[in-house]
């Protein structure tokens, strides 16, 4: 059974890729689909997180598809879904996701990751704490070093 | 200067770790080269054509002389004993070992700096005015915002896989010395009528295949939003740029195809979501910040300087040096002065161990420790007492870092080109050298006065040949080297931007000092006595100078 990053811990993967609907399948598909079923939806770079607004609620899981690392849209893509929408269930990065990705886009509100299927993910953990601090806000942490520096000297007194 | 606390010193630290073991996973096999390359890319570090190529950031240009001569160190030990600095401020070395990498940023973080964000697709080195907290000109003092958006910039999660690289300038002066509107995002410090702090915000400006000034978008930001509102252009840069043409990524193209008013109307709906948000500065953070760019502890000196105007009348050769490389100071009694890398013979911004290890020295004994890094590829002492001008330009005069030509001819600036760049279509520093060759009589160079030439090996204009009052730019033809020329470009320091026309076919290198004589020679029979060259340019077109150009049968082009 394939295996994923959740929550910082590798874990057997409880989604079959079947059960992850494109984005145009949702909408083809969300008024037949029962109100509390169990239900994921995976966007592509090109997609608008706003279109998912309304139905972020009803999904379980929604995962967004790197079809080459290098394209950055989902970390963008991840933190309106995170912050403008609201949304607070699992947020998967799949596709090229390699572990020297894995900080930033855990900064960016994902928390389970579907590594390149070479790739290791026992091994990739490490790289979740490749930094112990950060300088700017993100969903993690929307306080940036500079709100945390000030605090730090107000309680130093 | 900025100094790093435990937290900047932690993030350094934590950098280095983590490319040291990228590195080693590389070198074992468990990365592949495309793996591996935005990796490497982030840290500065290309493959080039005879070694890999280590960019250091030397953020806005600042530098203490403890860091120089850390600079010179590493030059000697794992490089070949010189660096080249670049038009962005940064320094260059161009024989580093792969392996030796991850140990030269280690010696980078013992002096507080870094090769973070140097190259690759995102969010690059701050750049800004060279005389910044000393030009006269100066409406704010722009250091402690640029501090602000590097450490912003520093490994922002949601922006470190753009479409394409991302450039920022800052500037505070009424004179553009940081060529704002020339990057993805320029930011212009200026005050409202009530002495309030703002700013004007420019963006889509840029060189490269497609030169374009940029637009402005917001008259007058407050600048505690300085940081949301960047923020706000870059997601909509991250989610619209194009992706499919690397030439027709940078953002430039993206304010162009949306039409400048759409692109804005986008950015301020996505910035009246987010405005309210932790990221606004708050005032004791600038005041922590500014705090490390206070005034040197400068002496109170009265003007005229008795010493500084005798050797003025004493020496020809120090009143040339005066008048070209020693620039005005907003404190009596101070002057700022630039180094120049610029001599004939030696490939431009390229400064040997020693030399390195001299400036600081200088830097030490007559700056306050301090210098800076200009656009132009030189270096500057910013806090020179006028007194100590003459002994000053002795020694730098015995290291050869005192030409006399900021402004002019000679002062050309040059990317590195065919001989070290895996990009470049053409050599550019012997065209330089060329050029600097023909034209060694400095009462001549004085007599044709300001100028800016630039030589850029290809498109991506390294050598920003666009605002080059001339502009040259290598091309290849056919498997051969060849240069287009163009005039009229401006960077927008004394006068309003403008880009450069090309004057017609491309030349062979063995002609371009003809070309460069002809065009000189055009300007000083048409010029009025208080034109400089690119106002004789822009009063009279193109067409005076292509007539000269390509005629006469000597001249063969393609």
């Amino acid at each position: 059974m394939p295996e994923v990053i959740r929550n910082g811990r590798v874990e057997a993967d409880a989604w079959h890729e079947a059960q992850i609907l494109t984005l145009a399948q949702w909408k083809e598909r969300r008024g037949s689909i029962a109100p509390g079923a169990r239900a994921a939806v995976r966007l592509e770079p090109a997609d608008d997180p706003a279109e998912l607004a309304a139905d972020l609620d009803r999904l379980q899981l929604v995962a967004i598809n790197f079809p080459k690392f290098a394209d950055g849209r989902g970390y963008s893509s991840a933190v309106l879904l995170r912050t403008r929408h609201g949304y607070r269930g699992e947020l998967r990065a799949v596709g090229d996701v390699g572990r020297d990705q894995l900080f930033y886009l855990k900064r960016c509100g994902f928390d389970s990751f579907a590594l390149a299927p070479h790739r290791d993910p026992h091994a990739a953990l490490a790289s979740l704490g490749d930094f112990g601090t950060r300088y700017q806000g993100s969903v993690d942490d929307p306080l940036p070093l500079f709100r945390r520096r000030i605090a730090g000297r107000a309680a130093r007194g | 200067m900025y100094r790093y606390d435990s937290y900047d010193r932690q993030i350094v630290a934590e950098r280095v770790a983590q490319f040291r073991d990228q590195t080693r996973r590389y070198l074992a096999g468990e990365l592949t080269d495309d793996e591996f390359r935005p990796l490497r890319l982030q840290n500065g570090l290309y493959v080039q054509r005879h070694a890999p190529m280590l960019r250091v950031a030397i953020p806005y240009g600042i530098l203490s002389s403890t860091q120089l001569r850390k600079l010179a160190h590493i030059a000697r030990t794992y490089d070949r004993g010189y660096g080249h600095f670049s038009t962005r401020q940064n320094l260059q070395y161009n024989w580093p070992k792969l392996e030796t990498v991850p140990d030269i940023l280690a010696e980078l973080a013992e002096v507080e700096m870094h090769a973070i964000q140097t190259s690759g697709n995102c969010v690059r080195n701050i750049t800004t005015d060279h005389f910044a907290g000393v030009a006269p000109d100066e409406v704010v003092d722009p250091r402690a915002f640029a501090e602000i958006l590097r450490q912003w910039s520093t490994f922002h999660p949601e922006f470190a896989y753009l479409p394409r690289k991302f450039k920022i300038a800052l500037n505070g002066a009424r004179s553009d010395r940081a060529a704002t509107f020339f990057h993805d995002i320029g930011l212009n410090f200026v005050k409202d009528p009530g002495g309030a702090v703002g700013i004007r915000v420019i963006v889509g400006g840029g060189m490269g295949r497609t030169p374009i000034v940029g637009h402005v978008i917001r008259e007058f930001l407050p600048w505690e939003h300085m940081l949301t509102y960047v923020e706000a252009i870059l997601r909509v840069y991250n989610r619209h740029g194009r992706r499919d043409n690397i030439y027709k990524a940078r953002i430039k193209i993206l304010v162009k195809a949306l039409g400048v008013e759409e692109f804005a109307r986008q950015v301020e709906a996505e910035w009246e979501a987010t405005r309210e948000s932790p990221s606004v500065i708050p005032q004791e953070e600038y005041d922590r910040i500014a705090a490390h760019f206070t005034p040197a502890p400068y002496e109170p000196i009265e003007e005229p300087v008795p010493a500084f105007v005798h050797a003025l009348a004493d020496s020809r050769a120090f009143s040339r040096w005066v008048q070209r490389n020693v620039h005005p100071h907003r404190r009596d009694g101070y002057a700022a002065v630039t180094l120049s890398l610029k001599t004939t013979g030696v490939a431009p911004g390229d400064a040997t161990a020693q030399q390195m290890a001299f400036v600081a020295e200088l830097a030490d004994r007559y700056s306050f420790g301090e210098l800076r890094v200009s656009h132009e590829q030189n270096l500057i002492l910013a806090d020179v007492r006028k007194r100590d001008l003459f002994a000053l330009w002795l020694e730098a005069k015995s290291a050869g870092l005192a030409t006399p030509n900021v402004g002019l001819l000679t002062n050309i600036v040059c990317c590195p080109g065919g001989d070290f760049c895996s990009l470049a279509n053409a050599k550019s520093i012997p065209i330089a050298e060329a050029i600097q060759a023909r034209f060694d009589d400095l009462d001549y160079l004085h007599d044709i006065g300001e100028i800016d030439l630039n030589i850029s090996g290809c498109m991506n204009s390294c050598g920003h040949h666009h605002v080059g009052h001339i502009g040259v730019l290598g091309v290849d033809k056919n498997g051969a080297e060849w240069y287009q020329v163009s005039i009229g470009g401006a960077q927008g320091l004394e006068s309003d931007p403008s880009l450069g026309q090309v004057i017609g076919p491309s030349f062979a290198a063995a002609d371009m000092p003809d070309v460069v004589e002809k065009l000189i020679d055009t300007y000083i029979e048409l010029r009025t006595p208080e034109e400089r060259f690119i106002d004789t340019v822009r009063r009279l077109g193109a067409a005076p100078f292509k007539e000269r150009v390509y005629t006469g049968p000597e001249v063969a082009h393609a």
